[in-house]
């Protein structure tokens, strides 16, 4: 039995009988590490002994619901003592004095932390490129990116180096790595989520959620992550909840398919993969329909207006004074700060800034800032057109399949449109999931997106692992497979 | 819409960034080719909408002002570049000239 194959609901019924222990399962995960890591880089740091202390905690296997589970954890994410870096120099020995709400929830329920998984700088990016301390690669070719900005999460459960993983979505960065490594990723509905100690990228967007092998893996992480936080006054208590969801067909379900994200510039491959995934959810007794969303054309523009002018403001903070990277050197404050921003933040970073400040300037603010915000209320009145017809909402998650490394990295905006398909579900704040659902000629996995209307994530899931079953991909990366 | 060598200097003096010749001309560039793009949302009518800044619709959430327990000092500082008697130190803030754009 391979160990690093396994799903959690998989791995905690093994430690329940006692067939197996955490310690053992946590060493299989430390070992893949020890062969892959090289290879992948999907850990900014990897936190072995605290590892191996927790799975050897009296309890450790059966004691706390999800006790022993090796886990990944985004580096985007606070965790008191183990270095948080956001993939940044800016925060390259940033110790938090705390720990993020979502990650200390886990914590309490008993996970394994194996560490903190790489990104892109401050979770802007689709490919972990941008991750000052190097790129992540895609466990089924190494050549290729893993998405992003969870890439390294995405990644990690992908190349058996974790269980599964904590990610965060303020663009797609959940559903696009997850759907570029054949696995996967949950964006629960905004306010789902405590963001407390989440390094804050756009705060009306940014949630957390779960990268993993299985839907049911996915239900089960989201019943130990939601919750109001009194430390996060946009937290909500989640009305439905979340549980494992029960093997049956999809008789009933109402799925419209957003035509209008099957186009011009979609991958053959991805089409056929995704028409295929279509056809099996017909069979499984889903009444499939056309859904138009009038706006989407306008998403990405509203979503490159508002996200970096959030993330401008967010950013401010990171000045050289209370924590983080300060620039030596400086004979004034003013001096202090531009060289400390201008060495600090990688090159994105630096863009989204700038294109940010530029929508809230004086003088643009109305033009760009104040009219991105009322396409948003037309995208978010779309989808409340469409779930008034449909039940489910349904497209590729990502355009393509994994690009190569280095690519798309000197044009910015190719690099934006491979979000294309992500971005209005965020600017709407509802849930989606992304499934994996064929592979390419080459062999490269491709993703399903399932978009539900605000707070039915329970069904989203639900409605996924009915079309999990009725796809029935079973490929795993080639990472895990040599290794068995 | 295209940027000039002007705004883009002005843009970053604002965020409080800087950038050699080099550097600004790549920004010059690919700033404004992404601009071109969002400038697409001018097709739109937008004078009926009403503009949405958070889709939860939330209204203010209050809490009773009550001390709670929060950070220490030591642990506030602790990730601080520079620390003086329990304060952080910052270079020179009365500078002799402001530099200007």
């Amino acid at each position: 039995m391979s160990l690093i194959k396994l799903t959690a609901i998989e791995a905690l019924e093994l430690m329940k009988r006692g067939e197996i222990s955490a310690d053992e399962l946590t060493r299989a995960y430390l070992e893949q590490m020890d062969r892959r890591e090289g290879d992948l880089h999907a850990y900014l740091e990897i936190s072995r002994e605290r590892a191996l202390d927790d799975a050897a905690r009296p309890g450790a296997d059966g004691g706390p619901p999800l006790a022993g589970l090796p886990t990944g954890i985004k580096d985007v994410f606070c965790t008191r003592g183990i270095v948080t870096t956001c993939a940044s120099k800016m925060l390259e020995h940033y110790d938090p004095v705390y720990t993020a709400t979502c990650v200390q929830q886990l914590i309490d329920a008993g996970i394994v932390i194996l560490g903190k998984t790489n990104m892109d700088e401050f979770a802007m990016g689709s490919s972990t490129e941008n991750s000052a301390f190097g790129p992540t690669r895609n466990p089924w070719d190494l050549q290729r990116v893993p998405g992003g900005s969870s890439g390294g999460s995405a990644a990690a459960v992908a190349g058996g180096e974790a269980i599964w993983a904590l990610g965060s979505d303020t663009g797609g960065s959940i559903r696009q790595p997850a759907a570029l490594c054949g696995v996967v990723g949950f964006k629960p509905t905004y306010g789902s989520v405590s963001r407390y100690g989440m390094i804050a990228f756009a705060s009306s967007f940014d949630q957390a959620g779960p990268i993993t092998r299985t839907v049911n893996d996915a239900a089960l992480m989201m019943q130990y992550l939601t919750g109001k936080d009194p430390l996060d006054s946009t937290s909500v208590e989640h009305p439905h909840g979340f549980s494992i969801p029960v093997d049956q067909d999809l008789a009933g379900a109402k799925i419209g398919v957003i035509t209008k994200l099957v186009r011009e510039g979609t991958d053959p491959d991805v089409e056929s993969a995704f028409e295929t995934a279509v056809e099996a959810m017909s069979a499984a007794g889903a009444q499939i329909g056309e859904a138009t969303l009038q706006h989407l054309d306008y998403a990405l523009p509203a979503y490159y207006i508002l996200a970096p002018a959030e993330a401008s403001s967010n950013l401010a903070r990171f000045d050289g004074v209370r924590y983080g990277f300060r620039a030596a050197g400086a004979e004034g404050i003013t001096q202090m700060y531009e060289e400390t921003r201008s060495q600090g933040f990688g090159d994105e970073v630096k863009r989204r800034i700038m294109l940010g400040t530029f929508a809230l300037s004086s003088g643009y603010y109305e033009a760009y800032y104040g009219q991105a915000q009322k396409v948003r209320s037309l995208i978010f009145q779309d989808f409340e057109r469409a779930f008034a017809e449909f039940d489910f909402l349904i497209s590729p998650t990502t355009p393509t399949p994994a690009f190569e490394l280095g690519e798309k990295a000197d044009d910015p905006l190719s690099m934006y449109l491979s979000d294309i398909c992500t971005i209005p579900v965020s600017l709407a704040g509802v849930p989606a999931i992304s499934i994996p659902c064929g592979v390419t000629l080459q062999g490269l996995p491709v993703g399903l997106q399932i978009i539900g209307p605000a707070f039915s994530g329970k069904r989203v899931l639900q409605a996924a692992r009915s079309a999990e079953i009725a796809i029935g991909f079973d490929k795993v990366s080639p990472l895990i497979e040599e290794d068995v | 819409m295209s940027l000039t060598h002007d705004d883009v200097i002005y843009v970053a003096r604002l965020a409080r960034l800087k950038f050699d010749s080099r550097e600004l001309d790549r920004y010059v560039e690919q700033l404004s080719g992404i601009l071109d793009h969002i400038d697409k949302i001018s097709e739109l009518d937008l004078s009926e909408i009403e503009p949405t800044s958070h889709v939860l619709k939330l209204s203010n959430v209050f809490r009773d002002d009550e001390v709670r327990p929060c950070l220490s000092q030591d642990e506030v500082l602790a990730n601080a570049p520079e620390v003086e008697e329990g304060a952080f130190k910052v270079p020179p803030i009365l500078e002799a000239e402001e530099p200007e754009a």
